[in-house]
Order: structure tokens, then C-alpha cells, then sequence
């Protein structure tokens, strides 16, 4: 789960990270609050910046950061960046935040190396522009140090890096003492990202994250009760939403023919599959990604089908199990019974190939049942040509 | 031969007592694996009756162990596969790898990805294999089956198959069953994983009872174009590749927590094109990559 900047910032202070004043707002009228708030702050700088909350970059070049310096200007610049599309983002929220005098700008990130299998740590003197770009233009201006899941970020692993980085003598153990906290970040709330552009230094010679990128491992969200609290709810598509209530692995897609499968791969597989038989038939596509896992009860594929018919795209199914542990004969009541559930509210024909684990039990049992919307299929590519050729005719 | 299972293996269940670990004993039993343990500190010293799986309708009793190091002294056992709850995995991992256990295959989904790299580290150092976390497990048909694939699919063959998913291992399997396979591995979907392609690929090429290489990746990552590399270097056997997710949209997770594609890398076409640049012949589809491997076998 990727968090919002003015989250990925509390979370920040909460385990130490120097950050400036921050205090998201959803209206107008709040950012005016949160900006006088600010601004009668202690040490103030008599300027704010209103941030816009999405989770995508670019958004400066979008015109979702501006400067303020009164609260009244504030509230207009809150107003204008408000309800922006940045990205396909509609900005929800803005984070009015403390203005900084900014010495030098740095970059500083810790991440998943999936290569090495360790954790990977990235930092330069020259912060501020795009990384990906000073990745590729100047390589050596990136520093990339390696870090040991058992040991982290310890003090000789943050004195490597700021070294490796080039950091100025001066500066070099301010920035140390920073990382470290920033491995707390990682390390305590179970990150899988952690990236501060710019990480500055200040005029009075402090070293602060003014911006805030965090990714959490949602597989740790048993150890972490407040994870689920910064999940952002609203900005999942209602079906989604619908669909993680009732434990659905489900993700809305923009197409004509719904796809349920077991395992995440054979899932995708299938909505290529189905990609390419709609270029036969009308070019329709897949309407989503379902997995419903092992255990195919009857409730389970109900649920599921519940949402993809209630998806108003949605002109097909395309049901495409493979029987490993999961039965066939379960599989095929989990349909009959599902069908049986839904009444009339199922008017979409279905195709249902079956293999493996008791397959003959499986398709006899929806031979049996006969039920007028369901084709079986005998392999994958019919049953996706199949439910292509049904939803371009539908 | 095969790879990393044989007929010797030697099996213990870490979660043998609970409900998957005990259906999966079951089953890996009734494939013809020899299980000579299961490990649960609050059951130690009791046994567990399961069937014997050679149709006879007798039971074979398998001892519960206090500690894997218990398991491992009493049985000689080689190979632990663990069925325990994310929040125990890391240290049952830990446990098996203190116990000298040489290879580890860790059935568990959900496992935070940290406990992954914490275990993966420490196995390393010890030379210690991991298969997984999230994983199927593998096959040698006729021989050995650790972990959760169906062994009535297909039978031995000279075919290896190396795969980050689950059904698509079943599916390819299926798609094969003709010809049958020397060893089926599952390697998992999660970001960080114990044995990877390239792992899979070295034993296959060295493994004189496999002669052609089904390689099944998913978007995400570069673990594909990595392996790429290695097959234009290292591997002379042929192989044929199939990547799950040409359609998938950029940004949406699909399931596996590694398949996600961000920006341009981690495509399934940049994996195509990687591995085709390998001289790997890849299928647009599961059962068009069989068709591949059938060419090139025959």
C-alpha cells in the first residue's frame, strides 16, 4: 500500500525523521485554518506550501504545489489545486506545510532489492530533480550501498552510505543520524519503500525530509492493528471496495468479458487469453482480474460472480479453473449453487472449462444442472474464444 | 537424478498437526513421498495415523517431533516443507535452517516480505536452500512430491519446469502430461524468494535426466530478463518460456504481491523480448507454449 505524502510525514515524526510542520485539509476553509496555524507557528518563515495529495509524481510540474504566503492566499491556492486532475488523480486532499529556507537538496531512499534479495539503499548530494533521471544521465552521482536485512541501517551501515554519497564533512553526521531514524521507519512499520526527495538541509544548518514516499508490505498487516486506518477507502472503485469486503482477490479492468480463475498466475494467463480472442470478436477485453484461491465454495464463486455481474460492462463470463487441490465437482456446485443464489439477477451467459483434480464429476454435475446461461468449455483458449465471440454478440 | 528431489528425500512437515499441513501430508503420502516426521513442540513424542497411499487401506504412523533438530537426528530427514502461519514462518525457517536441514520449501502465503529477507540472509550464509515463501512446492514425478502439487497430473518425463504460479505449473503440467516431467519446481510469487529461475535453470542443465526447459514467468520484476542472461551463457539445453500479464494494466497488483508493473521494465513484453533475445521460443499462450516444447521435443 502506498501511503500519501502528509501520511508517509506523520509517520516520519512518529518514529523521529526531523520534518517540518505539516496539516492536510479537504476544503478550502481547513487549509485557511491549517495555513494560520503554520504560520503563527514558532520559527515560522512566513510562507506555507500547499501540497496536493496524490499518489503519483509530477504533480509540481501539474501545478499541484504552490506557495502561499498568507492564509487567505492559502485558502485560494487550496481552492484552485482542490479537485485538479493530476494523472488521472482527482486531488482530494491538500498538505498546507511549514515553509523551509532550503540550503541544498539531497535524495535518500531504502528498498526492496529483489535481485540480491536484500534491502538496497540510494542516496545522493544532488537532490531534488527527477532520480530516475539522474540514474540514467549521471550514475555515479547515485550512490547505491547494500544493506543487510538482519542489521539495517546501524551507524557504520549510515556512515557507509553518507561516504559512498559524498556528503560534506560537516553535514555527513547529520545525515547519518537521519537514515538511521529512517531505517526505524523501514524497518518498524514494515516498508517495502521508503524515499525522501528532498531530504535538505536548511539554512540554520538542520537536515529535514520535506517530502515523504512510504510503501508498506500489506502481507505485515497482522502486526500492524493502525495499517489498515490509512488505507484510502474512498479512492477504490466501488466494485473493488465491494469486492475486498467479502476477501475477493478482485481488480476492475476496463472490458466485456468477466474472468474468474484460481491462482493469481493461471488468472492473468487467462485474461491474455482472453485479450487475444477478442481480437476475433470485436476486440472486446477482460472486465477484471478474479482469484478466488483454493477453496471454491459455493459462497466464495456466488460472492465473485455477485460482483462481475453487477459490473453494467460486463457482457460474458469466462470461468477458467484449473482443479490442483481445488475440486472440480466443488467448483462446479460453488456455480450451480451460486446461479441458484443469484436467480434472476444472473442474465449473463457464462463459459466454464474445468480441468484437473475430479473433472468428470465437475462437468457432469453442469451437464446435469443444464442451466440455460452456462457453456462448458473443453480448453482454456475455446472457453476464452467462446465467451469472447458471446460478449461481442451480446 | 531430477532436480533438488529425489527418491532418497527425505521428508518432514513443519504444521503436520494442522488442518493444511495434515491434508498435504496426506496427499504428498499418497504421491509416494517419504514423509518421516512432522514437528509440533506441544505434540512431541505422539504420532499421527495417515493413510498409507498404496491403495492398501492401512495406516502408517508418522512421529510428531519436539524440534525440527529432534526430526533431523531421529530421521536423517533432508528436506523440511513448512505449512505454518505467516506470523511462525520466519521462525520456522530458522529453526530448520540451526537444524542443517538442506533444502526448505515454504508452502506459507502472506509472509511479510521483511521475515523473508531476515530467513533468506540467514539460510545463505548457512548454504541452505529455500524454495518460496508462497510457493507450490516441487515434483519429481514417480520419485518425490514436497508440498501442494498434484501428482496425478502427468508422470516422469525429461521435461523440467521452473514457474513463479501455482496453476500454471498445473496447467502446463496438463498440457504435457504426455510427455511427463523430470522435476516440476514451483518457485513462488512474492518479491523475495529462496530459489529463483536462474537457480531452477543451472540444475536443469545439469541434470543429465532432463532434456528440454519450461520456463513460466509473470509480470514484475526482472527476474525473466535476468534469467535471459543467464540461459544466452550458461544454458545449452533448449528452453521455452511462456509470461503471464501481456494485458495487465500498469499499477494494479495482480494477486502475486511481485506482479505489478511499473513503468516500462516488468513488462511481460520487455520479458519476451528478453528471453527471445536468448534464443528462447516463448508462447502467447499456455497451451501454445506447449506446443513449442512438443516441437522441440519430437
Amino acid at each position: 500500500m502506498d501511503l500519501f505524502e502528509y501520511q508517509a510525514r506523520d509517520m516520519f515524526e512518529k518514529h523521529g525523521v526531523p520534518v517540518l510542520g505539516g496539516i492536510v485539509a479537504t476544503t478550502p476553509a481547513e487549509a485557511r485554518a491549517a495555513a494560520q496555524t503554520l504560520l503563527d507557528a514558532e520559527g515560522a518563515t512566513g510562507v506555507v506550501v500547499v501540497k496536493a495529495q496524490v499518489k503519483t509524481g509530477g504533480r509540481g510540474k501539474a501545478g499541484g504545489v504552490k506557495i502561499a504566503r498568507s492564509a487567505e492566499e492559502a485558502e485560494q491556492r487550496a481552492a484552485e489545486i482542490l479537485g485538479m486532475d493530476i494523472k488521472g488523480h482527482t486531488v482530494h486532499r491538500v498538505m498546507i506545510a511549514a515553509g523551509a529556507r532550503i540550503a541544498t537538496e539531497y535524495y535518500f531512499s531504502l528498498l526492496l532489492d529483489r535481485a540480491e534479495r536484500r534491502y538496497l539503499a540510494m542516496a545522493s548530494v544532488e537532490g531534488g530533480m527527477e532520480i530516475e533521471q539522474l540514474a540514467v544521465e549521471r550514475p555515479e552521482a547515485l550512490a547505491r550501498v547494500a544493506v543487510d536485512p538482519r542489521t539495517g541501517i546501524d551507524a557504520a551501515k549510515a556512515d557507509e552510505i553518507v561516504a559512498t554519497a559524498g556528503f560534506d564533512a560537516e553535514v555527513a553526521p547529520k545525515v547519518a543520524a537521519v537514515l538511521q531514524k529512517l531505517w526505524d521507519v523501514y524497518r518498524e512499520e514494515d516498508a517495502t519503500l521508503v524515499e525522501v526527495n528532498p531530504l535538505v538541509l536548511t539554512e540554520d544548518g538542520d537536515v529535514v525530509a520535506l517530502d515523504g514516499k512510504v510503501t508498506l508490505d500489506g502481507n505485515a498487516e497482522f502486526r500492524h492493528d493502525d495499517h489498515a486506518a490509512l488505507e484510502d477507502a474512498a479512492a477504490a472503485d466501488p466494485l473493488e471496495a465491494r469486492a475486498k469486503e467479502k476477501d475477493l482477490n478482485y481488480v476492475k479492468l476496463d472490458g466485456e468479458v468477466g474472468v474468474i480463475g484460481n491462482g493469481a498466475g493461471l488468472v492473468m494467463s487467462t485474461l491474455d487469453v482472453v485479450a487475444y480472442a477478442g481480437q476475433q470478436h470485436g476486440d472486446v477485453k477482460p472486465a477484471n482480474f478474479l482469484d478466488i484461491g483454493g477453496g471454491a465454495s459455493a459462497e466464495v464463486m456466488a460472492a465473485g460472480l455477485d460482483i462481475i455481474l453487477s459490473d453494467p460492462q460486463v457482457k460474458s463470463v469466462f470461468v477458467n479453473v484449473f482443479g490442483g487441490i481445488t475440486a472440480c465437482d466443488a467448483v462446479a456446485n460453488g456455480i450451480v449453487a451460486a446461479l441458484g443464489i443469484l436467480g434472476d439477477q444472473a442474465t449473463k451467459p457464462l463459459v466454464v472449462r474445468l480441468d484437473g483434480n475430479n473433472v468428470v464429476e465437475g462437468r457432469r454435475i453442469l451437464r446435469d444442472a443444464a442451466h440455460p446461461l452456462v457453456t462448458l468449455a473443453e480448453t482454456m483458449d475455446g472457453g476464452a474464444a467462446e465467451a469472447a465471440r458471446l460478449a461481442a454478440t451480446a | 537424478m531430477a532436480i533438488f528431489l529425489t527418491a532418497e528425500s527425505k521428508v518432514i512437515v513443519q504444521g503436520m498437526t494442522g488442518s493444511e499441513g495434515s491434508k498435504h501430508t496426506t496427499r504428498m503420502l499418497a504421491s509416494g513421498t517419504t514423509v518421516v516426521g512432522g514437528v509440533n513442540p506441544r505434540k512431541a513424542g505422539t504420532s499421527v495415523e495417515f493413510p498409507r497411499g498404496d491403495g492398501s487401506g492401512l495406516t502408517v504412523a508418522i512421529p510428531v517431533f519436539g524440534s525440527v533438530a529432534q526430526a533431523v537426528e531421529a530421521t536423517r530427514a533432508d528436506v523440511s516443507v513448512i505449512f505454518v502461519p505467516p506470523a511462525f514462518t520466519k521462525a520456522a525457517v530458522i529453526e530448520a535452517v540451526d537444524a542443517g536441514v538442506p533444502l526448505i520449501v515454504i508452502i506459507t502465503e502472506g509472509v511479510p516480505v521483511a521475515d523473508t529477507a531476515e530467513f533468506f540472509a540467514y539460510a545463505q550464509d548457512k548454504g541452505v536452500r529455500l524454495l518460496g515463501p508462497n510457493c507450490p512446492g516441487l515434483i519429481s514425478p514417480g520419485k518425490s512430491n514436497v508440498g501442494i502439487i498434484p501428482s496425478d497430473i502427468t508422470g516422469p518425463g525429461r521435461i523440467g519446469l521452473v514457474s513463479k504460479s501455482g496453476t500454471l505449473t498445473y496447467q502446463m503440467m496438463y498440457e504435457l502430461r504426455d510427455l511427463g516431467f523430470s522435476t516440476a519446481v514451483g518457485i513462488g510469487g512474492d518479491p523475495i524468494i529462496g530459489t529463483t529461475h536462474i537457480d531452477a535453470l543451472a540444475a536443469f542443465e545439469a541434470d543429465p535426466e532432463t532434456d528440454l526447459i519450461v520456463m513460466i514467468g509473470e509480470i514484475g520484476g526482472d527476474a525473466e530478463e535476468r534469467a535471459a542472461a543467464y540461459i544466452s551463457e550458461h544454458v545449452t539445453k533448449p528452453v521455452v518460456g511462456y509470461v503471464a500479464g501481456f494485458t495487465a494494466p500498469e499499477g494494479k497488483t495482480m494477486g502475486h504481491a511481485g506482479a505489478i508493473v511499473s513503468g516500462s521494465a516488468g513488462t511481460a513484453q520487455a520479458k519476451k523480448e528478453a528471453l527471445e533475445a536468448a534464443g528462447v521460443k516463448v508462447g502467447t499462450t499456455p497451451t501454445e507454449t506447449a506446443e513449442l516444447a512438443r516441437a522441440l521435443l519430437s
